[in-house]
């Protein structure tokens, strides 16, 4: 019965690096099919292991993959018909309903239902091999007595030797941030502060990233930020920005917290200005473009750094760039920032690990490798608005970082779509039904297009 | 939802018999489950097609009612045709996809689509961008149009003549890609 043509086929497509499809579930990660999604695994994998993955081989040899010239878009492992609705239902003639006619939304759906792009970028990518870390095997099941073995070794070297060596080195760099800038921001304004500002926050940094074994490789650094501008990248990650602020200085902007991160904020923010907001100045999108824009228009300045995702997405994607950032004017520096997979996961999913656990994990990871690609400065063109704008940007940095583009906004993590775009769709279909005395006997001018 | 990536390179209806003798029969989904897929939420027709999934009075649908359901959109391929005739038509076959869709016009599932099935249909499909007599008129016109044994409403049979020169199987079925 297993044998009959059924196989749990693992398909991996080279881009910038391999992508597994494992076998995850449909369902809820709060139901209880995420937590045994395993079971799949072992289900199918128990003692059939050999046996699918002949079969699947042998598959692959007797019928050659076809060439596809065109890679899709995204990874995806359903063909998806990209025909706009107008040309598949209206074709040719006709501006009336047809049976048929549900067939495009019935499809639609199911594509949806099958492989859904949106909700897969808010959970960890799947590696091709595993990389000795529990986390990233989601389809555990023994293999052998040596892989395991390797994987004990691997878990004591991390556990026991890397992660107090990263520890110290963490607390020596946060200690040192904080002091030095303090130190710092006693003196008084002038080239001197700025000069020790920025050594103070440059060596803190390499210290905090050589704390988490942080490989970083710059590419083009000749367009890195310059003062007066802004930063944009994509957010992967809480240490985007410490990242970044490897290899330059960067007014930050954020939220005021309270603990650690309140006395660091305090403590950094007078050496350097970075923005800080209340709690309750957010709120109010105009004082926060206004002291954004008083910031650029001062060129000694530093680069503003903003992440208009809003949230943190598993780097596999640059979902909608909310168009705040894009409003305050100035030249923008986008900065493309990805993430290897192979050594560590660096993506945080907010609402499944805390802020702590989520650390930890970091620092029991074997590395954090990364790419920054620093692009040429962008300005608003005449006649651009600002979500034009936002999406250009956008464009860019996927392109560079070898990421897929979505027009999903990153808050469908917590929140639900809106209904204006299902309004919009039903919109686009009655414009097909209907237009301008075409109806026959109906009157004119009833519906307008 | 996570995409499904219990990919099969093979449909097949023993995959679900399988399946029901291991411990996925334990495995359940509800409806607000999959109204977290976006997608599927922007689509004017999202609440059928979850609809389509869940038997009558049924709050949750279980591995093999979700699997038989997701079969209906198996491409038809040329060496089954001659395969089995004796044995049950495949849930993939034009009728059953045909079947299928009849089922998403009709709502109180009496194997008919009448007048007032229809002008729920097509309200969800448009939205609020069409007035009710203009909507009215057209599903007067479609159903005049197929109905042929003038009873008001389509049946089974007479939604098959009528979509008869449709490319059925181009239309409703799902290509993995490897």
């Amino acid at each position: 019965m297993f044998s009959s043509g059924y196989t749990f086929s693992f398909s991996s497509e080279p881009r910038n690096h391999q992508r597994k499809m494992g076998t995850t579930t449909l369902f809820s990660r709060d139901s209880s099919f995420a937590s045994q999604g395993v079971v799949i695994g072992q289900c199918l994998s128990q003692g059939h292991s050999e046996e699918w993955a002949t079969i699947r081989i042998e598959k692959g040899v007797k019928k050659p993959q076809p060439q596809m010239l065109k890679i899709p878009a995204a990874n995806g492992i359903i063909e998806r018909d990209e025909t706009p609705m107008e040309k598949e239902i209206a074709g040719l003639h006709r501006m009336e309903f047809r049976f048929s006619d549900i067939f495009y939304f019935c499809r639609k759906g199911f594509e949806a239902i099958v492989e859904d792009e949106v909700t897969q970028r808010f959970s960890s990518e799947e590696l091709v091999s595993w990389n000795l870390l529990t986390r990233t095997n989601v389809n555990f099941h023994y293999v052998s007595l040596r892989l395991t073995v390797v994987w004990v070794i691997g878990v004591m070297v991390r556990y026991c030797f890397l992660l107090p060596l990263r520890f110290t080195l963490a607390a020596i760099g946060i200690t040192s941030m904080i002091v030095g800038t303090t130190v710092v921001g006693q003196l008084p304004n002038g080239s001197l502060k700025n000069y020790l500002s920025e050594v103070v926050h440059l060596t803190c940094s390499r210290i905090l990233v050589r704390a988490l074994s942080g490989t970083i490789h710059y590419h083009n650094k000749e367009n890195k930020p310059q003062k007066g501008g802004i930063c944009v990248a994509n957010h992967t990650s809480p240490i985007d920005a410490i990242i970044l602020t490897n290899d330059g200085c960067y007014a930050m902007v954020g939220q005021v917290h309270g603990g650690l991160m309140g006395v660091i904020q305090r403590a950094t923010v007078k050496a350097c200005p970075h923005v800080w907001f209340e709690r309750s100045e957010i709120k109010d999108r105009h004082l926060v473009t206004k002291r954004l824009r008083e910031h650029v228009a001062d060129k000694n300045k530093l680069p503003i750094l903003i992440f208009p995702e809003g949230t943190c997405i598993n780097n596999t994607s640059v979902m909608m760039f909310k168009k705040g950032s894009f409003e305050i004017g100035g030249t923008i520096y986008p900065v493309a920032i990805k993430y290897d997979p192979q050594f560590g996961d660096a993506f945080w999913n907010s609402s499944k690990y805390n802020i702590v656990s989520y650390l930890l994990r970091i620092m029991t990871s074997w590395a954090i490798v990364c790419h920054v690609w620093y692009m040429p400065p962008m300005v608003r063109k005449e006649g651009e608005d600002a979500v034009q704008f936002a999406n250009r940007v956008r464009s860019a940095i996927a392109r560079q970082g070898g990421l897929t583009e979505l027009p999903w906004d990153g808050g469908l993590k917590r929140a639900k779509v809106k209904d204006s775009f299902k309004e919009e769709q039903q919109k686009n279909y009655s414009k097909m039904l209907v237009r301008n005395g075409s109806q026959g006997n109906l009157p004119a001018g009833t519906e307008s297009d | 939802m996570m995409a499904s990536r219990t990919v099969q390179h093979n449909w097949n209806l023993d995959l679900c018999t399988y399946f029901l003798n291991s411990s996925l029969q334990l495995l359940w989904t509800h409806r607000e489950d999959f109204q977290r897929i976006p997608e599927l939420a922007i689509n004017p027709l999202g609440d059928r097609i979850i609809n389509a999934f869940f038997s009558e009075g049924e709050d949750q649908v279980n591995f093999r009612g979700f699997m038989r359901t997701l079969a209906h959109f198996r491409p038809i391929e040329d060496n089954e045709k001659s395969k089995d005739q004796n044995g049950p038509e495949p849930l993939n076959s034009r009728s059953n996809k045909l079947h299928f869709a009849f089922r998403l016009y009709d709502l109180d599932k009496d194997d008919k689509i009448s007048r007032d099935e229809l002008l729920q249909v097509l309200r969800m499909m448009v939205g609020v961008n069409i007035s009710d007599e203009q909507l009215g008129s057209i599903a007067d016109r479609t159903i005049q149009e197929a109905d042929q044994d003038g009873d008001c409403a389509i049946s089974f049979a007479e939604f098959v003549k009528v979509l008869e020169k449709v490319d059925v199987e181009q239309k409703m079925s799902i290509r993995f890609l490897h």
